[in-house]
């Protein structure tokens, strides 16, 4: 008999076994002429052009680690919401409190812009004018 | 079948963490990071810790290592740098680790391992649940104020200087 974890490592096992084969199986069967502009590297039918080492904005990062805390906070919400009701009121208020907490944080940071996108600032060409 | 499972995971991570920190690119070890974690979430699926093992996935694959990722990806000047890792003070390494690895069997052998023929419990949410709210109440709400505490000093921390 499998448990659930047994039929979700089942699946694992065959999804990679298939890709296996069929990269293999592609292999053998398929003709290979390499050229230069097949060996390029594929960039939508441009030109590759610079490293794909480029700086990332910093926000992604900011974003990453607000996620990573409410990610933490939904993993122990998942056992109380199971249980909760048959705790009654008091069930459901160990809950609440443990939301409100984070909600304060949520609000915090929209209040404080971190959820805000940092954008270049764009400045419009201006027309001086000459004096004479 | 147990058994083949148990070693295949533990070869699974062991072999991945071989290569965490043996990569000379950066980028390989961060992947086969994701590897290693996986294979103790599947050590732990194994061992009926079924909780354990789905927050390692979502906690750890999901959140802390596209962390790691974004610092990698996010160093300064990354295109004048080759981000490559080497060896460095490789005796007292040595020396450090297997007094770590000494320490650890020690533990591993002197430990007095209990038994028992109970059945694995289907699933262990429930137990969890109930211990949270009931016994370790003031440790969830604890929680929830350590979380918020976290969210506000990686914010302010993140945040650009004015």
């Amino acid at each position: 008999m499998l448990t659930e974890f047994g039929k979700i490592f089942v699946f694992i096992v065959l999804s990679l076994v298939f890709v296996v084969i069929s990269v293999f199986a592609a292999k053998l069967i398929r003709p290979k002429r390499p050229t230069t502009e097949k060996l390029k590297v594929y960039e939508c039918g441009e030109n590759a052009e610079g490293t794909p080492w480029i700086k990332f904005n910093i926000r992604f990062f900011v974003i990453a680690l607000i996620f990573l805390i409410f990610d933490v906070e939904v993993v122990l919400l998942f056992p109380w919401a199971l249980v909760y009701k048959s705790y009654g009121i008091f069930g459901f208020l160990v809950g609440a409190i443990f939301l409100i907490l984070l909600g304060i944080g949520m609000a915090y940071e929209w209040k404080k812009g971190d959820l805000n996108w940092d954008r270049p600032k764009i400045s419009p060409p201006v027309i001086k004018k000459e004096n004479n | 079948m147990f058994d083949i499972i148990f070693y295949l995971f533990a070869f699974i991570t062991i072999g991945s963490a071989l290569i965490v920190v043996t990569a000379r690119n950066i980028i390989y070890s961060a992947f086969s990071l994701m590897l290693t974690l996986f294979g103790v979430s599947g050590i732990y699926a194994l061992l009926g810790a079924d909780f354990l093992a789905v927050v390692q996935i979502m906690v750890y694959v999901g959140g802390i290592l596209v962390l790691i990722l974004f610092g990698v990806m996010l160093t300064n000047k990354i295109t004048n740098v080759e981000i490559k890792s080497g060896n460095r003070n490789i005796a007292v390494s040595l020396i450090s680790v297997s007094v770590l690895s000494a320490i650890l069997f020690s533990v591993l052998l002197g430990t007095n391992w209990k038994e028992t023929n109970s059945q694995i419990p289907e699933t262990t949410l429930f137990g969890i649940g109930e211990l949270l709210i009931t016994k370790y109440v003031l440790v969830f709400e604890l929680l929830g104020i350590l979380l918020l505490i976290a969210l506000i000093g990686a914010a302010t921390i993140a945040r650009k200087e004015e």
